[in-house]
């Protein structure tokens, strides 16, 4: 099972996934939590839904965000996946889930997911990772927040330059 | 210009001291070079034929003295002595060490330089008019808008990993100085009617193996929009911008594939649904940038000076005047271009000794302003006309005096075969080939604006194709072969060159250009530039030529 690394404000630590994630191929466990790909959401998310079940969905980086948008409200939690690491439209998809959705709940990077990416990640609303590089908590933490400015408004929170200035 | 805070400075630290530890990774072998490549291009550090390439970021192609004088140390102690000024505005460095990179940065960073996001698929340095801020026909300073986008780009969080490379160019003169519309945007500043001030939205342009002039698809942004629509030009780009095939990557290749039109439905769109006031910088901001680039005091000087003009009894001088001293904005005042393109030497390059020599010149006479042009030459934007005739005999006793700015050994070539890894062909030797043959300054100037541009591979950074004319070096079973393309032209007046003919062997290059230049002169009529002549007459007559002498 992949090691997950969940981001709590301006700490980081491991974190114990309840999630499964279904394959393709496979059957969905009897019980438990359970990470759907977006196609057997739509065919069986509902019933595992009325069943009291916790559903998260993985999308890969050409599916949008909008197919997901009337069903955010009862997903725990949204994975989207990095095929490669210069693959960069699920840095769009995180903001959009965060900035026009209004998703609260977990934004999970999964795939090719390396610290030298954290920075952009945790600017973009992702919260939980699963590095594939093999990075610590505290080594993820130092690279998320090397630097002590930013310039533009994400979805982390950050005040930009032009914000600090006036302050 | 523009001078770094607090802020900045701490930006370009924390992100020197990152690629630091990146590279200490590298050298203790943590992380292999596959790795490794993503992040040392994002700090533009290339891997090239001999030797580690440092391209370094001149943004919006504005130096101070410091910052010239910088350059040339790194070139003396970095590298072998001297350095190459690009396309970009950017000046690389093509003999470096890895392990000297953190240093390297280090030392840029003291002048408020870095070498970040000048290679990578995310935003690049932006391009702007080398005469910003010293022209009349601005309209506004398009320095103010450059800087605003170089913050909102710098390690953006969306936009660092787009399909592909990305530039932005701003111009706010009707003679454009940029290829704006050869850019991924391009951005003219307008006034509307009412005086508001706003900006032309072109996307879409692009040069290397498809290239294309790009569409306008707005005619009027609101100035203080810029951010947040160039946030969604970028979004639609970053998710629907082709991933599978590199050639095919650029925005110029989604927006040719969903027409303007659609593009710009689909960029308006996602603007309409955008939290604009989040993203669009405030006035505070725009104001406090603007004050960098107030008039830097200039003195106030009669329009006319009678050492300038007693100084043109030297007919170096007059002639030196005639190609390389434009008009200025303020009376008294003149821009003075330097060409780094004596025949013989290489297209760009300029030596330690030569940065540090303008950079005095500089201080001294330029109020401490250098600006790096697209064309590859360097500019004193504010010298005054009393002061131009010390500069003209300094810049000869350091060789760069040459008096051909935009003549036909004016060309523009990039590294080709010589260093670069992608190349097909040589590309500098055929420059120096090309500019001895004119090397004549009399027949250079009888022959007008003529604007030639090679390239060694069909990336096109030499921008073969807009060039009067433009030669592409490709590789035949192992030969260099070179392609001509005519009519072409990166201005205000922008086209993508045709093609001549079939490409001709490396020692009929230099005999074509020749013949191509006879025949305009033949056909030309009053007043007519190369490219007039050639928009009038089409490829027939230059084509007839040309390929008569290879039976």
């Amino acid at each position: 099972m992949p090691k997950l690394i969940r981001l709590h404000g301006q700490a980081a630590d491991w974190a114990n996934d309840s999630f499964v994630l279904v394959g393709e191929e496979d059957a969905v466990p009897a019980s438990g939590d359970v990470i759907l790909s977006l196609a057997r959401f739509q065919a069986e998310g509902a019933a595992l839904l009325d069943d009291g079940r916790s559903v998260g969905v993985v999308l890969e980086s050409d599916q949008a965000v909008e197919d997901l948008a009337y069903d955010l409200p009862r997903l725990s939690l949204v994975a989207l996946r990095f095929p490669k690491f210069r693959d960069g439209r699920a840095y769009t998809s995180a903001r959009l889930l965060r900035e026009r959705f209004g998703f609260g709940g977990e934004i999970r990077a999964v795939g090719d997911v390396n610290r030298e990416q954290a920075g952009f990640f945790v600017r973009c609303g992702f919260d939980a990772f699963e590095p594939a590089d093999g990075s610590t908590p505290e080594q993820w933490l130092a690279a998320a927040h090397r630097f002590r400015h930013v310039y533009q408004r994400g979805a982390d929170g950050r005040e930009p330059a032009f914000v600090e200035r006036n302050g | 210009m523009y001078r770094y805070d607090a802020i900045d400075r701490a930006f370009v630290q924390d992100r020197t001291a990152e690629f630091a530890g990146q590279v200490v990774r590298r050298l203790a072998g943590e992380i292999t070079e596959d790795q490794f490549k993503p992040l040392r291009l994002m700090n533009g550090l290339y891997l090239q034929l001999h030797a580690y390439m440092l391209r370094v970021s001149v943004p919006y192609g504005t130096l101070s003295s410091v910052q010239l004088k910088k350059l040339a140390h790194i070139a003396r102690t970095y590298d072998k002595g001297y350095g190459h000024f690009t396309t970009r505005q950017n000046i690389q460095f093509h003999w470096i060490k890895l392990a000297d990179t953190p240093a390297i940065l280090g030392e840029l960073a003291m002048v408020e330089m870095h070498a970040l996001q000048t290679s990578g698929n995310c935003i690049r340095n932006i391009t702007s008019d080398p005469r910003a801020g010293a022209t009349a026909e601005e309209i506004d300073d398009p320095r103010v808008w450059s800087e605003l986008i170089r913050q909102w780009s710098a390690i953006h969080p969306e936009f660092s990993f787009l399909p592909r490379k990305f530039k932005i160019a701003v111009t706010a003169a009707p003679q454009d100085r940029t290829a704006a519309k050869l850019h991924d945007i391009g951005l003219l500043l307008r006034r509307a009617r009412d005086g508001s001030l706003g900006f032309e939205v072109i996307a879409g342009g692009g040069m290397g193996r498809t290239p294309y002039v790009g569409p306008t698809i707005r005619e009027f942004l609101p100035a203080h929009h810029l951010l947040s629509y160039l946030e969604a030009i970028l979004r639609v780009y970053n998710r629907h911008g082709r991933r599978d095939n590199i050639y095919k990557a650029r925005i110029k290749i989604l927006v040719a594939q969903l027409g303007a039109e659609e593009f710009a439905r689909q960029v308006e769109a996602e603007w309409e649904a955008m939290d604009r006031p989040s993203v669009d910088a405030p006035d505070t901001e725009l104001a406090r940038i603007r004050g960098f680039f107030n008039p830097p005091g200039f003195a106030v000087l009669p329009p006319k000076s009678e050492v300038f003009e007693g100084a043109k009894a030297d007919p170096a001088f007059a002639r030196f005047v005639r190609n390389n001293v434009h008009a200025h904005k303020q009376p008294g005042y003149a821009i003075v271009d330097i060409s780094l393109k004596a025949p013989g030497e290489t297209p760009g390059d300029a030596t330690a000794d030569q940065m540090d020599a303008i950079a005095d010149l500089a201080e001294r006479f330029s109020l401490d302003e250098i600006r790096v042009t697209h064309e590859q030459n360097l500019v004193l934007p504010h010298v005054r006309l009393d002061d131009v005739p010390a500069v003209f005999a300094t810049l000869k006793a350091i060789g760069l005096s040459t008096p051909n700015i935009n003549l036909v050994s004016d060309i523009i070539a990039c590294p080709g075969l010589d260093y670069c890894a992608l190349a097909n062909a040589r590309a500098i030797p055929v420059a120096q080939d090309i500019a001895t043959r004119f090397a004549d300054p009399e027949r250079a100037e009888l022959i007008g604006e003529l604007k030639i541009k090679i390239s060694g591979c069909i990336n096109a950074c030499g921008h073969h194709h807009v060039g009067h004319i433009g030669i592409l070096g490709v590789d035949k079973k192992g030969e260099e072969f070179y392609q001509f393309t005519l009519g072409g032209s990166a201005a205000e007046d922008a086209e993508v060159g045709k093609i001549l003919g079939p490409g001709l062997p490396a020692n009929r290059v230099g005999d074509a250009v020749e013949t191509l230049v006879d025949v305009y002169l033949r056909e030309r009529k009053d007043g007519e530039r190369f490219l007039d002549t050639y928009r009038r007459t089409g490829l027939t007559p230059f084509k007839e030529a040309v390929y008569a002498e290879a039976h």
